[in-house]
């Protein structure tokens, strides 16, 4: 039975990091840039929806889908405002761009916030369910379910809708996509925007789990190994990436002595690029970065 | 007014003058073909028409209307299509699908209609569909339908790009150098196709070729360039035997 709850408390986890890798291949493939402020987005949508449920009252259904378009605006605008300008310029200057976005954004919340952690609500919180002969949090249920909602409309969105078809043509050729009538520019801020809105969720569902911290940004690093594990710059490699590092966490929490626990997916990281470099899923022809 | 004038277009690169003054104008229906050595200027005038490069000056009206100012997405909505030298095609999709994506400027019926595949969106696909496949069995792409365009051979792919570009429904289509890296059967079939597009589809039609066999089969009129600048304008035996043409080709 310990065999099966653990599954379930990875899987739920191992969900959250699939969410943010999900994000973070999503802004890879449209703009090639590798977002290091990604953890950090979601870390202050943690921080604004605390401060819509506990220091504005208001309900969580309602916070929720506030936070989501909040911090999904401020990540189009991220975009427009600050990373076009370096479109065309070598990924060394992504990186470095968004590394400095990332520590902007956590120090602008640890001064306007403060350092201590907090926690907020949810309706899930402190419910429990009974599968069989094993008991689950509602709230792992609650972070299954919504997982497996959003990546199924995000699939559906890219590969149904002019839209989607349009961002995927994008990211494959932009002179064509331009001149076939495809707003490139303005697709790239949407994509920004809604891996903004990704990391809010993951933010908002992380958070009740762990606490309202500045640490979360943490996360970032547990996806990137997901990614690597699951091969880098595929949608499904960054699912299965982020369900298997979860697991991973899960068990070695448990069978792996000591605090192994905590480093087991940067573990994970170092042995798949030595060992298999394009990962699980990943692209058959690898891009030296 | 002709249906596309353009007038004293003007670039530099660094240095280099790529365009210094470039003028001509296309009538409606006719096909236009641009010559001259490599480096004089020919990609660099459709990269300013379709809004690839902006001109330090100068104008390019179609039907009136300055192409110049428009932002670069909306060039296909103005009815310009065009393909590239080096062939600009979506690698990871199938050929249907890269004709799919030249529709992308039309209705689509909604974000969520096509969510959920309501009707106005499956009625709008199959408009679309229909279009595709009528262009797939005219440019006898059929074979290649469902295959990635990664993997196809040279020739093929640049004919998917023609059709790609013809299936935004342009009324001016512009092609860079349609018949290089082309055997000569399938030269003669894009002859075949270049008058068809003209006299079926009503396509107006400014073309870059060095085949010039294929240009004096196809073009109406032909304007040769050299160092960024016109040379001749005329018909196509009338410029192949205009003295500074030959001085520019062979140097003298």
């Amino acid at each position: 039975m310990q065999v099966l709850q653990l599954a379930i408390n990875g899987v739920s986890v191992g969900a959250i990091y699939a969410l943010v890798a999900l994000g973070l291949t999503l802004t890879y493939k449209a703009t090639e840039v590798l977002n290091f402020a990604h953890g950090d987005v979601l870390m202050l949508a943690a921080f604004i929806g605390w401060g819509l449920i506990v220091g504005w009252h208001w309900p969580f259904w309602l916070a929720l889908p506030a936070t989501l378009a909040l911090v999904g605006i401020a990540a189009y605008g991220l975009e427009r405002g600050v990373m076009r300008r370096i479109a065309g310029q070598p990924q060394f200057a992504g990186v470095m761009l968004t590394i400095g976005l990332a520590f902007m954004i956590r120090g602008a919340v640890s001064m306007g916030f403060g350092p201590e952690s907090r926690k907020f609500e949810t309706p899930f919180s402190g419910h429990t369910t009974h599968l069989g002969p094993v008991v689950v949090a509602d709230l792992n249920l609650a972070i299954i379910g919504a997982v497996l909602a959003v990546t199924a409309a995000l699939f559906v969105f890219l590969t149904r809708t002019r839209l989607g078809v349009a961002i995927q043509a994008a990211s494959q050729d932009q002179l064509a996509a331009y001149l076939s009538g495809i707003r490139v520019k303005r697709l790239n801020s949407l994509v920004w925007g809604l891996a903004g809105a990704l990391a809010a969720l993951a933010g908002m569902l992380l958070s009740p789990i762990t606490l309202v911290d500045i640490s979360l940004w943490f996360v970032l690093l547990k996806s990137l190994a997901a990614l690597v594990l699951g091969g880098f710059g595929s949608a499904p490699g960054a699912i299965v990436g982020g369900l298997l590092i979860g697991l991973i966490e899960s068990f070695a929490g448990v069978y792996a002595p000591g605090a192994i626990k905590d480093v087991v997916a940067y573990i994970v990281l170092i042995v798949v690029l030595v060992v298999w470099p394009r990962g699980l899923l990943g692209e058959a022809h690898g891009r030296r970065v | 007014m002709s249906f596309l004038e353009v007038r004293d277009l003007a670039l530099a690169f660094g240095g280099v003058r790529a365009l210094d003054g470039v003028g001509f104008s296309v009538e409606r229906g006719q096909v236009f073909a641009i010559i001259g050595p490599n480096g004089a200027g020919k990609t660099t005038v459709l990269n300013v028409v379709t809004r690839v490069f902006a001109p330090a000056s100068g104008q390019v009206l179609l039907e009136g209307v300055d192409l110049v100012r428009m932002p670069r997405h909306a060039i296909a909505g103005a009815g310009v299509a065009r393909t590239f030298q080096n062939i600009e095609l979506f690698e990871g999709a199938t050929v249907l699908d890269n004709l799919l994506l030249g529709r992308h400027r039309f209705d689509h019926g909604g974000l969520l209609s096509q969510m959920v595949q309501g009707r106005r969106a499956r009625a709008c696909e199959d408009a679309s569909r229909e279009r595709v496949e009528a262009l797939i069995d005219f440019l006898d792409l059929a074979p290649h339908r469902n295959q990635r365009v990664a993997g196809l051979p040279y020739g093929v792919r640049k004919i998917v790009e023609l059709g790609r570009a013809l299936a935004t429904e342009p009324r001016l289509l512009l092609l860079d150098e349609p018949a290089s890296g082309l055997n000569p059967e399938e030269t003669r079939d894009l002859a075949f196709w270049i008058d068809d597009i003209r006299h079926d589809l009503g396509v107006t039609v400014v073309m870059i070729e060095h085949d010039m066999s294929l240009v004096s089969e196809v073009a109406d009129r032909v304007l040769a360039m050299n160092l960024g600048r016109a040379l001749a304008e005329g018909t196509p035996a009338e410029v192949q035997s205009h003295p500074d043409v030959v001085a520019a080709y062979l140097g003298g």
